[in-house]
């Protein structure tokens, strides 16, 4: 005997269920240019497992609350964001540590921001320039008036922090403000 | 390489929300646009052209991929070679030197380069975050990631190393919303004062909601032929168009960090960047005294990317003195503050005077009231359609409206197609189109030119 096997699909609750969107009972279907657009809603979550790669032993640094930067070994020029090879010589960089005290380069307040981060605003971004290192580094700056943003903050001098609990994110440090 | 000619282009109504179509109606709408205005059916003209370039930046607006192959499908171009070009907020510019090159080579007699972007799929919020992806996910999105952020940082270093201001800034914005005022296709037509600008929301200070671009669903698209589909063409249709050839195209890019921007020397600036306006005894003092200051160039006030592109274009068209040899510009404004870069990067001014540059008025309009006290009168328009700050920015489209406004410029045919005669330049013989992504990444620069 033929196994049996379901002939209709079943009706359920999930997903968009509509009832009794208006439709020509006719022929005549030309209307249906005139009908207004049908929006649907759906989510889109995906996890990722992302690699640091070569930029790992960054984050391993900012977890033992150390902050190290890479410098290429032959002409001294040093990256303060981390990248493994230098964009000049096409050498591998080196790591190496510096104290995470420097100046504002420039900055921002943000009032508003991409979804992920709306909930923090208003915060503050800076590039900071560190003696001796030849590029920049992006951070948040925390402990003054994100409302009183002036360009006098320009060249002020900061001072890195460390969360206390890593969350392996490059806002595993912060930058205050030392004068 | 062969002359490319640009003959014909069309581009969809730019909206916040286009939900009256899917992205293969909206492409097909300035695809159906750019065929009739040469007065050809889709029969004729799939017989006579070659293949297609397709541009739209984020598959993460559509969630779909191979979204290019879908346009080119409900345009009726299978089985013609086509191929999709990403690269930021210049995708669109990518795509018209694609387009460029496929023709220039010889591989193409007739390209169709189309671009769209439907960016209402997402909200706002979430929209920025799809945007700020294209910064790097391991040191600078999680900071904060909002591309909006980031230019404000650029500011606020211009601001220290120049003195720019924000009235400044503000005087692009109510320059390019008063052009857009008279262009159908653009999604904000409003007249604003300064005041308006500066009272506006704030998003990342200095910068107010007045001073960025908005986000839009559209799209746009270009017909570009060699002097051998341009005869196909008129034969098949028994009528002669202009010509406006594409005279030299340039393309430079950076580093996508921004933190990573190198600070250049004098010497260096000289040897790799400077336009041949610089290479004078008065600008080199001019800079000699800015590097004294601690200039450094690009820093993250100036985009080499674009400095490089234009120099790259410049020397294919021949062109010397822009400010002065070019009738307009369609720049990406993306905020007040880039265009402002922007002419720094383009020769209009030299590194550091852009702010002053920018209220004098020789970038601003004839014939229009903007209701600002300018010293200058126009001498090279930028942005004379309203720019992506008052069209907005459908980012796979963008460069691709810039080729078909500056087109349309040069035809002398803005009335027809605006039904409104107030942004046509009289006599536009050369004009420049500039596309720009990232933080200054990838940036293209095109000439386009009425042929004698």
């Amino acid at each position: 005997m033929a196994k049996k096997v379901p002939q209709r699909v079943e009706d359920n609750m999930e997903g968009t269920t509509v009832y009794n969107i208006p439709f020509p009972t006719g022929d005549d279907l030309s209307i249906l240019k005139q009908m207004s657009p049908i929006v649907i809603k759906f989510p889109y979550s995906i996890d990722y497992n992302f690699s640091y790669g070569q930029d790992s032993p960054f984050f391993a640094a900012l977890t033992n609350k150390r902050f190290i930067v890479s410098r290429e070994p032959t002409t001294g020029y040093t990256y303060a964001t981390p990248r493994g090879h230098d964009m000049y010589t096409g050498k591998e960089t080196e790591w190496v540590e510096i104290k995470p005290e420097g100046k504002i380069h420039a900055f921002t307040t943000c009032f508003f921001g991409s979804e992920a981060f709306l909930d923090q605003t208003p915060f503050i971004l800076i590039l900071v320039e560190f003696e001796g290192v030849d590029t920049l580094f992006l951070g948040r700056l925390v402990g003054v008036d994100p409302e009183a943003a002036n360009i006098d903050w320009i060249g002020k001098k900061v001072k890195g922090h460390f969360l206390r609990n890593s969350k392996l994110r490059p806002t595993d440090i912060y930058f205050n403000m030392v004068d | 390489m062969r002359p490319v000619y640009v003959v014909s282009g069309g581009v969809s109504k730019f909206a916040k929300a286009r939900p009256d179509k899917t992205f293969q109606g909206i492409v097909k709408e300035a695809y159906d646009y750019a065929l009739a205005d040469i007065g050809i059916e889709q029969a004729q003209f799939f017989e006579l052209v070659d293949g297609s370039v397709a541009s739209y930046f984020s598959d993460h607006f559509t969630r779909q991929l191979m979204a290019g192959i879908m346009a080119q499908d409900y345009l009726g171009l299978c089985p013609k070679p086509s191929h999709r070009v990403e690269g930021g907020g210049a995708t669109g510019g990518i795509c018209f030197q694609e387009g460029w090159k496929n023709i220039a080579s010889g591989y193409m007699d007739i390209c169709v380069a189309f671009g769209f972007e439907t960016m209402s799929h997402v909200e706002t919020w979430k929209g920025n975050e799809f945007i700020a992806l294209a910064s790097d996910i391991s040191f600078d999105y999680p900071v904060g990631g909002f591309y909006s952020g980031y230019y404000a940082m650029m500011v606020t270093r211009h601001m220290a190393e120049f003195g720019t201001t924000v009235e400044q800034l503000a005087h692009v914005s109510v320059k390019n919303h008063a052009n857009a005022f008279y262009n159908p296709y653009a999604q904000k037509r409003q007249r604003l004062t300064i005041k308006d600008v500066r009272s506006a929301p704030m998003v990342a200070w200095p910068l107010t909601r007045e001073d960025i671009c908005v986000m839009s669903d559209g799209a746009a698209c270009v017909i570009l032929c060699s002097e051998e589909g341009l005869n196909k063409l008129e034969k098949a249709t028994g009528k002669t168009y202009p010509r406006v050839v594409v005279s030299g195209i340039g393309r430079g890019t950076d580093a996508m960090r921004m933190s990573d921007r190198p600070h250049q020397s004098f010497d260096d600036f000289y040897k790799y960047n400077a336009l041949p306006t610089e290479e004078t005894d008065e600008a080199r003092s001019y800079y000699k005294d800015l590097w004294k200051k601690g200039f450094r160039y690009p820093g993250v006030h100036s985009f080499r990317a674009g400095r490089m592109a234009s120099r790259q274009a410049y020397q294919n068209a021949g062109i010397t003195d822009p400010l002065t040899e070019l009738d307009f510009i369609e720049l990406h404004d993306a905020y007040t503050s880039s265009e402002i870069q922007t002419y720094e990067d383009m020769g209009l001014c030299r590194y550091g005077e852009g702010g002053q540059f920018a209220v004098g008025g020789k970038t601003f309009m004839p014939g229009i009231d903007y209701g600002l006290k300018l010293k200058d009168k126009p001498e090279c328009p930028v942005n004379p359609s309203g720019g992506l700050i008052a069209c907005g920015h459908p980012v796979g489209a963008t460069g691709l409206m810039q080729g078909v406004f500056a087109l349309w410029q040069l035809q002398g045919t803005i009335e027809k197609h605006f039904k409104d005669p107030t942004l046509q330049i009289a006599d536009a013989k050369k004009g420049a189109i500039h596309s720009h992504a990232g933080t200054g990444t990838y940036v293209t620069v095109s000439i386009l030119e009425k042929a004698s």
